[in-house]
């Protein structure tokens, strides 16, 4: 919050519709470097299509999203899709589509699975991982993106306690390496965890955008309260 | 049951004294629709790929199109490649009629609209998997197509045996355009309606599993291509 | 080595000089367009070899029913026909699809059907078979795909007054079928059919069928060879097909013809008009 003139994702009135269902409606938010922002919400509230906007998979129909280009962001999503490759080909792929150099593929690749754990499974089939590894192989793919923006999609739901705690430990040492992160979770605990700013979102709109310490100490609308006490 | 028995006994006679004429036309019927195989993935391969990221007006007919092509009647095939080689026909010059080449060229026919409709539908169903990783590691739509290429493989190799195995059982059309010439361009199918009609049951039938068994040896050779390709993981 | 290239090459010239002074039909090929019969009855596996050591000329046999075959040739896809329907192969000739027509033999025409003969078809007279046949309505099995072997059938039920074609009688089994398809067909619904007696012999699949009419002048089943002309189909190999249509009627091909049999029976009878 350094720099508070210059936000790395500036949304402004931005709609989203399908058809004729509402899926955004009038979200403006501003999120500065080094923020750890956590999307909050119930099923259906808008999260995903939020991330969504932000990585520009999902085009407003009015408004307007200022975000990091394609090549300085990282998407990381609540079911890990996988290359049927080898776990380091995963990762070198989506280096060398981002017109690295072999060398630096493999020289980055090696650093990113060193720092996902995932060193000694480097050679194993992707799709025969266990779901956690699976996940920890995603990260491994964006933390060697090294992105400036990192957009998780509710990325340790479904996932086993100690598995939910590698990630989470991935996750925050890219952010104090740099990274933004935006996360969305069901997880209170882990925005707790994790977060330094809440956005709570209900039925396409963003309900309360304040710090993390207060929306959970003191939370304002309804909605929010509510889903606090579920 | 006695004829099955006879057919079989008769069918490892074969088999076990290399006999050379079975040899002759077992091979060509391998070469043929191997052959006919490898072109038509050539172009339905590339056709695939283009219906899954084209947003054209034509993909929806062009689908529609290849998949009712699936069902083309390989004497109808036969009889239009037939007119269009014959001497009076339009390729004529070719001098193809009742030559391998002009049974390449009928397989080849009968089996593209196979192999581009399923190859269509598999790499269209990857890509509603992996759309969102393509777009968020920023793929333009080629690299995405030949990475879909890539992904599927093992699936495009079925779908390449499902082409072949079509191919190298039909008789239609290659009795048509090939004219069952002995030594020439006789293959096992057309062996078989030859044998059946010479009223040598037993023949055709022990024919009949020699032909099962090469298929079966080419399927197992595919299977074993596709283990070796994934030995490299531990 | 150097010598030896030198001398291979001077060889090639040679040889290629030598090819052209004298255009030779050695090792060329010629593609006959003939019927189901004489192919499925082994003649052909039994004549060519015969004929391509004589000649080396290779000849490629693509097999069909006469009306097909003559197709074949006036399309200008094969350079030979060698059919039996004298009467189609006159008009094949007439409208210029063939430079002439040549007898080479007959084999006969025989009716087979079951062995117990429900309809008394058997006898010497084939237009009185047909006729009780008709009047028992038992199953017959017909060609019905301009064959040769169809036509001379067609031509028995006119001469018997009947048209089976008209009165769609379940009794008439229209298989359109080549010969060999036909007798497996008859001998599973143990059906009168008319068959040549070439493929008859070798037919290994009989069952129950039998042959009831033979001998009658009027089941004799003439084979002539027409040159497909080469002024309307210019690729023809005239030169080629010419000799293959001498050898036949030749005095070593008649004899190869009347030397084919199958268990001592011989199947086809030289018959050439020279």
């Amino acid at each position: 919050m350094s720099d508070a003139a210059q936000p790395i994702v500036a949304i402004t009135n931005v709609d989203v519709s399908m058809g004729s269902s509402a899926i955004l409606n009038r979200v403006s938010i501003r999120i500065h470097p080094g923020e750890r922002v956590a999307v909050l919400g119930a099923n259906g509230a808008g999260k995903s299509s939020l991330l969504r906007l932000m990585n520009a998979l999902l085009d407003p129909s009015s408004g307007n999203v200022v975000a990091p280009a394609a090549a300085e962001q990282a998407l990381i999503f609540q079911r890990p899709v996988l290359l049927k490759r080898s776990v380091r080909d995963n990762v070198v792929f989506a280096l060398l589509a981002r017109r690295t150099t072999a060398d630096v593929a493999n020289r980055v690749t090696d650093e990113a699975l060193a720092a996902c754990e995932l060193a000694p499974l480097a050679h194993r089939y992707a799709r025969t991982l266990s779901g956690g590894e699976q996940q920890k192989l995603a990260l491994a793919r964006a933390w060697a993106l090294t992105p400036k923006l990192l957009l998780a999609d509710e990325p340790t739901a479904n996932l086993a306690p100690a598995a939910v705690h590698a990630v989470e430990m991935i996750l925050r040492r890219m952010c104090e390496g740099g990274a933004t992160i935006v996360l969305a979770t069901h997880n209170r605990g882990q925005a707790k965890r994790l977060a330094t700013r809440v956005i709570f979102m209900a039925d396409g709109e963003i309900v309360e955008d304040v710090d993390a310490k207060t929306f959970f100490t003191s939370p304002k609308s309804a909605a929010a309260i509510a889903y606090l006490d579920a | 049951m006695s004829l099955i028995v006879d057919s079989a006994l008769e069918a490892i006679r074969l088999m076990a004294s290399g006999d050379a004429r079975l040899m002759e036309v077992a091979q060509l019927s391998v070469r043929v629709s191997g052959t006919a195989t490898i072109i038509a993935a050539l172009i339905a391969l590339p056709l695939a790929a283009w219906l899954v990221q084209t947003r054209s007006a034509v993909r929806a007919p062009v689908v529609v199109m290849l998949n009712a092509c699936m069902a083309l009647p390989p004497v109808i095939v036969g009889l239009v490649v037939y007119l269009l080689l014959s001497r009076s026909g339009p390729l004529g010059a070719l001098g193809w009629l009742f030559t391998p080449n002009g049974m390449i060229v009928a397989q080849t026919v009968l089996i593209t609209p196979i192999i581009a409709a399923l190859a269509r539908q598999t790499l269209d169903d990857a890509q509603l998997e992996y759309r969102d990783l393509f777009g968020s590691l920023g793929l333009s739509r080629w690299q995405s197509v030949a990475t879909l290429l890539y992904e599927t493989r093992f699936s495009l190799l079925i779908v390449l045996l499902a082409g072949f195995g079509r191919a190298i059982a039909e008789v239609g059309a290659v009795m048509m355009v090939g004219g069952n010439i002995a030594g020439e361009t006789r293959v096992m199918t057309t062996a078989i309606a030859l044998e059946t009609s010479k009223g040598e049951l037993a023949s055709a039938l022990a024919l009949g599993m020699v032909l099962l068994l090469i298929v079966l040896v080419v399927n197992a050779l595919a299977q074993s291509a596709k283990t070796w390709i994934g030995r490299r993981y531990v | 080595m150097k010598t030896l290239r030198r001398f291979n090459a001077r060889a090639a010239v040679v040889a290629l000089l030598l090819t052209c002074a004298a255009p030779s039909v050695q090792g060329t090929s010629i593609i006959v367009a003939s019927t189901t019969s004489t192919e499925q009855s082994g003649l052909f596996a039994h004549l060519l070899p015969a004929f391509e050591k004589a000649s080396g000329i290779k000849v490629k046999v693509v097999a069909a029913g006469t009306g097909q075959a003559l197709d074949i040739g006036r399309r200008g896809d094969a350079d030979i026909v060698f059919v039996h329907d004298p009467m189609a192969e006159e008009r094949f000739v007439a409208d210029g699809s063939g430079v002439s027509r040549t007898a080479v033999m007959y084999n006969d025409f025989v009716l087979v059907g079951p062995g117990s003969d429900p309809a008394r078809a058997a006898g010497a007279d084939i237009v009185s078979s047909f006729k009780a046949i008709f009047s028992a309505r038992t199953n017959f099995v017909s060609r019905g795909d301009k064959s040769g072997t169809h036509a001379a059938e067609l031509r028995f039920w006119a001469q018997a007054g009947v048209d089976p074609l008209t009165t769609k009688a379940a009794w008439y089994r229209d298989t359109g079928s080549a010969m060999g398809a036909a007798l497996n067909t008859a001998a599973a619904m143990n059906a009168y059919v008319l068959t040549d007696r070439a493929t008859w012999l070798a037919f290994k699949n009989r069952r129950d069928l039998k042959i009831l009419v033979e001998g009658d002048s009027r089941l004799f089943n003439q084979y002539g060879v027409i040159l497909v002309n080469p002024k309307k189909h210019a690729h023809v190999k005239a030169q080629a097909g010419q000799s293959f249509i001498d050898w036949l009627v030749s005095a070593d091909g008649q004899s190869t013809i009347a030397s084919y049999k199958i268990g001592g029976a011989q199947l086809f009878f030289p018959h050439a008009k020279k």
